[in-house]
């Protein structure tokens, strides 16, 4: 069912384009500054932190768990679940959750990232580890 | 330098329509203007400044040639876009505006139809890639905050319910409410499930409509017929996860916006006689009610429980006129009504039946954006004279 929901394409910029690149060989990115050490997500290419210019992209473990979530019950599209998951790497992101039963979501679950593909390149979501 | 009594609010009109497809929104901005200027007893050519947000069709220049201001006399114009809380937002700067002499008599305007038809869509910001695909709407990104809430304090429905509870005992004394029916906690609870853990009936209504203002200087206001009402204290602010690093979805900006507009007035909370809250969803006035210090972080579902919102019964009454949740939500923008009704309360021009005796101190009190995603908050606080 929800593997049939299509979603739109990433736009991407020059700021963002390695972040989807990546996304295309599977591979989850996050921004690290290299002056303040901190991670951040969306990726940025100034530390929102410190505004240090010194941001360098990081595979992330795609591993986080769920900080927040409410299950979306009627929509063009069916019902769906947004969330945010806190990654292992500190940054929370906001997702939606996927392959599992939305009503048994809980706060604090374990999840990973799975990929969805779209008509560009394929957009990150999370589901149960 | 503070604002401080520098600026009155001499007019108010709340438009009567909550559902208007035989008019225009560029019209119902005129019904508004009009609405307000008649009320402070002025004229369209006396007003020299113009404030507006995002619902204005084509911004303020548009607006101020269609609305035919005076031109030769207009010399200050801000078109802040802050979603819902920007009319608060207006309300600070025009009186910033008015002790700097920038203006004189502000007009501010909000009027939109979202209940005709769909409104246009808010441009993308740098954050489009990353987020727009996963839906966050207004319902899931409180349901998020809610969700989170109860996780953190053990907040419940049942709690929240009573926000609802309160705002429909006001709603039954105003006719032009969109739910004029007194609600249970039960009704709440049995409405059905929009996005965990709200019900429909911790949702907002939608509807067509608009408000507007006129803010003057304490020399005109009392030249004018209307009983004084004034700034004293005014506050802004803006939160996002910024980063993912500083999500934390059980406060707001209001946790800034809050203290700073009570500094400025002087006051504390425990002087508030009336609180117009925004009210977009229950769960959004119980965040509010704590971050501007009306009971501590975590305790607002005890805070609200048992009718202490509903005038005449609680400590706090709010929203009197039946606010987001039963009367209207103007352009899903709920801060300029919350002005109206603070300002009805203080003049004593409130229902009756919902009037609070001796109202000389009121807050409103509004948020702009998603609380679950990012937002502006905007907090005034207002005084009888």
């Amino acid at each position: 069912m929800v593997d049939a929901k299509k979603y739109p394409a990433p736009v991407t910029n020059p700021e963002t384009a390695a972040f989807w690149d990546a996304a295309k060989q599977g591979k989850f990115m996050i921004k690290r500054c290299t002056a303040c050490g901190e991670a951040h997500y969306f990726p940025r290419s100034i530390c929102p932190f410190c505004y240090s210019d010194k941001t360098v992209w990081e595979e992330a473990s795609g591993e986080g768990t769920i900080y927040t979530w409410s299950l979306m019950r009627k929509s063009p599209t069916g019902p769906y679940a947004i969330g945010y998951v806190t990654l292992k790497e500190g940054p929370s992101v906001q997702t939606n959750f996927v392959d599992c039963d939305l009503e048994k979501l809980k706060i604090g679950q374990k999840v990973k990232v799975v990929f969805k593909p779209t008509d560009g390149a394929p957009l990150p979501f999370f589901t149960p580890a | 330098m503070t604002i401080k009594g520098k600026a009155y609010i001499a007019g108010i009109y709340e438009h009567p329509t909550r559902h208007a497809p035989d008019k225009s929104t560029a019209q119902l901005h005129a019904e508004v203007a009009k609405g307000a200027i008649e009320d402070a007893g002025l004229s369209k050519d006396d007003v020299d400044g113009y404030f507006c947000a995002g619902d204005a069709p084509g911004g303020a220049w548009p607006m101020v040639d269609y609305l035919g201001l005076n031109t030769k006399k207009l010399r200050h114009v801000d078109s802040t876009e802050t979603g819902g809380c920007s009319y608060i937002i207006h309300l600070g700067h025009a009186a910033e505006a008015i002790a700097a002499g920038k203006c004189s008599i502000a007009l501010i305007t909000l009027a939109g139809k979202p209940r005709t038809g769909v409104m246009p869509p808010r441009a993308a910001g740098a954050e489009a890639d990353f987020e727009s695909a996963y839906g966050a709407t207004t319902h899931n990104a409180y349901g998020m905050c809610a969700m989170r809430h109860m996780h953190d304090y053990g907040t419940t429905s049942e709690q929240l319910a009573w926000i609802k509870v309160a705002a429909s005992h006001h709603a039954q004394y105003n006719p032009h409410a969109m739910l004029k029916d007194v609600v249970t906690v039960e009704d709440v609870l049995n409405s059905p499930m929009i996005s965990d853990p709200l019900h429909r009936m911790d949702c907002c209504v939608v509807s067509d409509g608009g408000g507007a203002l006129i803010v003057t200087t304490p020399e005109i206001a009392k030249s004018l017929k209307k009983p004084l009402v004034k700034l004293i204290g005014h506050g802004e602010a803006m939160k996002g996860p910024r980063g993912g690093k500083d999500l934390d979805l059980t406060y707001s900006a209001g946790i800034w916006s809050g203290p700073r507009a009570f500094e400025e007035a002087g006051i504390t909370p425990k002087d508030i006689k009336y609180a117009s809250i925004y009210d977009s969803f229950t769960i959004t006035v119980l965040m509010q009610l704590e971050d501007l210090g009306f009971c501590k972080k975590g305790e607002g579902g005890k805070f609200v429980a048992d009718g202490n919102l509903i005038s005449g019964v609680g400590k706090l009454p709010f929203n009197t006129d039946g606010g987001g949740l039963c009367s209207n939500h103007p352009v899903n923008r709920g801060g300029m009504t919350k002005i109206i009704e603070a300002v009805r309360q203080l003049r004593g021009e409130a229902h009756p039946k919902v009037q609070v005796k001796n109202c000389d101190l009121a807050i409103a009190h509004g948020t702009g954006g998603l609380l679950g995603v990012r937002h502006a908050a905007s907090t005034a606080i207002l005084e009888r004279v």
